[in-house]
């Protein structure tokens, strides 16, 4: 019995800390953030490192790796809120793409880095005001809004029954938009169609659930990673600052919302362990775990973040310490793929206690 | 990763399964220190290795090899049938581990058979009114006086000092010295002449604990656990052990499923309260977070077999998170009851013999015990990141 990383995985986990400590530090992320520089050179980077093929299979030209192997990266890209279409391309496009066992030799160009495909979800998770699709004839009508990945080469998109099409970007009466959120380190777009050629990938409602469960479970390795950093950053900067004369860390309110964000977060790293596990191993569990822990990292990542920005006083408000773009990461993971709410309704659904 | 046990477990699983289903009638309906049944029961157990399994035969127990895997094993299938585990208490759970570490030969041999097989009933002698959370500033005294300690002072939140035969007790001996390097531990008597238990009622309306007084106690001088002066030590061995007990994720976990058939069975206007959206999130809140406890727990497992990993934060918000989630889902099942959910004692409309509003009100006093929330905090934030104690206050003219 052994509940944790493999020395494999403790591998994988050092070489990409190693290269985003150096080639993606904060500095990088804030010329990205504020639009001066795109993330294709360090998904170049991470691409030598055979990050975007991570889930694609041999046969496919990927490394077939596990869902746990993808959680150790995306847990890394969020504790360096790292920009990068790792969760569309590298995660749930390839779990749709195999799950439906359609248009695979696509994914031969994802591991490579060459193609993104960026995912819009959001018609089959909850349909929203402002958006709704039709399709007619192959041909696909309407909105969709804050798809992932405003730089994709493809998209995914779901409609509101769960059906799944793949459109290509360059495809005529398709525009895109990119929409500015609170995340900086993220891109997002407004596709908008006019009969568009689509293709459709899947029409099983379970090969959408196979691939929402997968993004998941890694948002909420990279709210896992936010929150840590965020955590790190606040014990850090409590041991420097000083008032009346002590390290503001010595003082009892200050050490106690450290111990709370840590008695939080600690047994969420083996939540996410847990749930990534299943999504491979543990078919009956994979959609309440998922559901479950994506639910409780985000209620734990406001907590951690905020908290963390309370401890940092004035300086964690502001852009200098860039605090924020943490704070702001787990903000965007919570709505994105399900807030809280709908995601507790979806758990009580798998468990057969809500219709 | 890796959930399995191995095959080489399949075989003592089957083990247990097979003395599970040729005894459970044995089983006691009531466990409680003290019940011939019970004591029965245990002395099954030992014989078959489901209790005392890892203490020498010389001191009465079973004497296997520790294997936290077959322990685990164990500790499942009796769940599973929902069987009595044997008997637990102070002595068995805290004093016997204390004692194969730093007892004597001649302690070991005297007491841990009897404990082991329910025979000697022990309480704990640890807090008293002035010393809390504080507990090294403990002034129960006891002065040598020829071959005998003279023991005066009072301890309190003493759970079953009313049953006990014996009590393990931290006092005072060393009055000069620095506090943690004052006191020692001592055994004895719970008929010595001069003690007087009193018992405490709690807001359950139980006697769950006691106070307990001395009045000059004396005890022969070698009933003494480790050199004098080093009762912290001692004590700070076995308070480990008690914290994470408090708390056991699967114990949580079936008080959740316990929560869900309520839900399924009260209604408000003849509709289910599971049907409720309102309570089904908070329903789902608590579950998520119980599975998250019970995540960190197999992590916990996993380390204390593969020496190689690094739980130690991980271990150390267990108490903190697990009573504090219990008495949340307690309370959403006094919530789920609505009026009925404030009935207690004889009330005839209780649930479940009103056990969801008696472990409401327990899990509070369990949040304070064993370490206050407030001093887990201190120790996550000091022992596990390393942040600075809080300075001490100029010290007070006649500060002792």
């Amino acid at each position: 019995m052994e509940f944790g990383l493999s020395s494999e995985q403790t591998l994988l986990q050092d070489s990409v800390n190693r290269f985003l400590t150096e080639q993606v530090p904060l500095d990088r992320v804030r010329k990205i953030a504020a639009g001066e520089s795109s993330d294709a050179e360090s998904w170049s980077g991470l691409t030598d490192l055979g990050i975007p093929g991570l889930l694609i299979s041999e046969a496919n030209g990927g490394l077939g790796l596990s869902s746990l192997d993808a959680a150790v990266v995306s847990e890394l890209l969020g504790y360096h809120v790292t920009p990068s279409p790792f969760i569309s391309s590298a995660v749930m496009a390839p779990a749709a793409m195999q799950a439906a066992a359609r248009r695979e030799d696509l994914l031969g160009s994802v591991a490579t880095g060459e193609t993104r495909i960026g995912i819009a979800f959001a018609e089959g998770i909850g349909a929203r005001n402002d958006a709704g699709l039709t399709v007619d004839g192959g041909k696909l009508s309407g909105k969709s809004l804050f798809a992932l990945d405003a730089d994709a080469n493809y998209y995914l998109v779901s409609t509101d029954t769960q059906k799944i099409y793949l459109v290509d970007a360059n495809a005529s009466g398709l525009s895109r938009s990119s929409l500015t959120t609170i995340d900086r380190t993220r891109s997002t777009c407004e596709l908008t169609y006019e009969k568009v050629n689509a293709e459709l990938i899947s029409d099983d409602p379970d090969v959408f659930r196979i691939a929402l469960d997968a993004g998941l479970v890694s948002l909420s390795a990279d709210t896992l990673g936010a929150s840590q950093c965020a955590l790190d950053q606040a014990v850090t900067y409590a041991g420097q600052r000083e008032q009346f004369n002590r390290v503001i860390a010595s003082f009892q309110a200050v050490k106690h919302m450290c111990a709370e964000m840590v008695a939080g977060l600690e047994p969420c790293r083996s939540m996410v362990w847990y749930a990534a596990h299943a999504l491979d191993e543990i078919p009956e569990e994979s959609t309440m775990m998922a559901s479950h822990t994506k639910a409780h990292l985000s209620e734990v990542g406001q907590f951690v973040t905020r908290t963390s920005t309370e401890v940092h006083g004035g300086m964690g408000f502001t852009d200098l310490v860039g605090l924020h773009y943490w704070f702001k990461r787990a903000g965007f993971n919570r709505q994105l793929l399900g807030s809280p709410e709908l995601l507790r309704e979806r758990a009580a659904r798998a468990q057969g206690l809500a219709a | 990763m890796d959930l399995s046990f191995g095959a080489g477990y399949d075989e003592f699983r089957a083990e247990v399964q097979q003395f599970i289903a040729a005894s459970s009638d044995k089983s006691p309906k009531q466990s409680g220190m003290g019940n011939a049944e019970a004591i029965a029961w245990q002395k099954l157990l030992i014989e078959n290795g489901y209790a005392a399994r890892t203490i020498p035969r010389e001191y009465g127990g079973f004497g296997a090899e520790p294997d936290i895997i077959k322990s685990r094993i164990i500790a499942e299938e009796f769940s599973k049938a929902e069987i009595n585990t044997g008997l637990g208490g102070q002595g068995i759970s805290m004093l016997t581990p204390v004692l194969l570490e730093m007892g004597t030969e001649e302690q070991k041999q005297q007491f841990i058979k009897p404990t082991i097989h329910g025979e000697m009933i022990w309480c704990q002698g640890y807090s008293e009114p002035g010393a809390g959370s504080d507990l090294a500033s403990l002034t129960t005294k006891a002065e040598l006086d020829g071959d005998e300690w003279v023991i005066n002072g009072q301890k309190i939140w003493t759970s079953t000092a009313h049953l006990a035969d014996w009590i393990f007790c931290l006092v005072r001996t060393e009055p000069e010295a620095p506090k943690h390097q004052g006191i020692s531990f001592l055994l004895f008597s719970m008929d010595t002449p001069g003690i007087e238990v009193r018992p405490l009622v709690d807001m359950t309306d139980a006697a769950n604990f006691n106070e307990v007084f001395f009045t000059d106690v004396r005890v022969p001088k070698d009933q003494i656990v480790g050199q004098r002066g080093q009762g912290w030590q001692v004590a700070n061995a076995i308070l480990g052990h008690e914290r994470g007990s408090l708390a056991p994720p699967d114990a949580a976990l079936s008080r959740l499923n316990g929560v869900i058939k309520l839900m399924n069975s009260e209604s408000v206007n003849g509709e289910r309260v599971i049907d409720k959206p309102v309570f089904r999130d908070r329903l789902m809140k608590i579950q998520g977070r119980v599975l998250a406890m019970k995540c960190n727990d197999m992590r916990l497992l996993s380390a204390s077999i593969n020496k190689n990993q690094d739980a130690k934060l991980a271990g150390m918000v267990v108490k903190l998170l697990g009573t504090e989630l219990r008495h949340e889902l307690e309370a959403l099942a006094v919530d789920v009851m609505g009026e009925i959910g404030i009935a207690y004692g004889d009330n005839p409309h209780l649930r479940g013999n009103g056990s969801w509003q008696y472990q409401y009100m327990f899990y509070l006093g369990l949040i304070i015990g064993g370490g206050t929330s407030q001093i887990q905090k201190n120790i996550i934030s000091e022992r596990g990141l390393g942040m600075p104690r809080e300075p001490k206050p100029a010290a007070k003219a006649n500060a002792s």
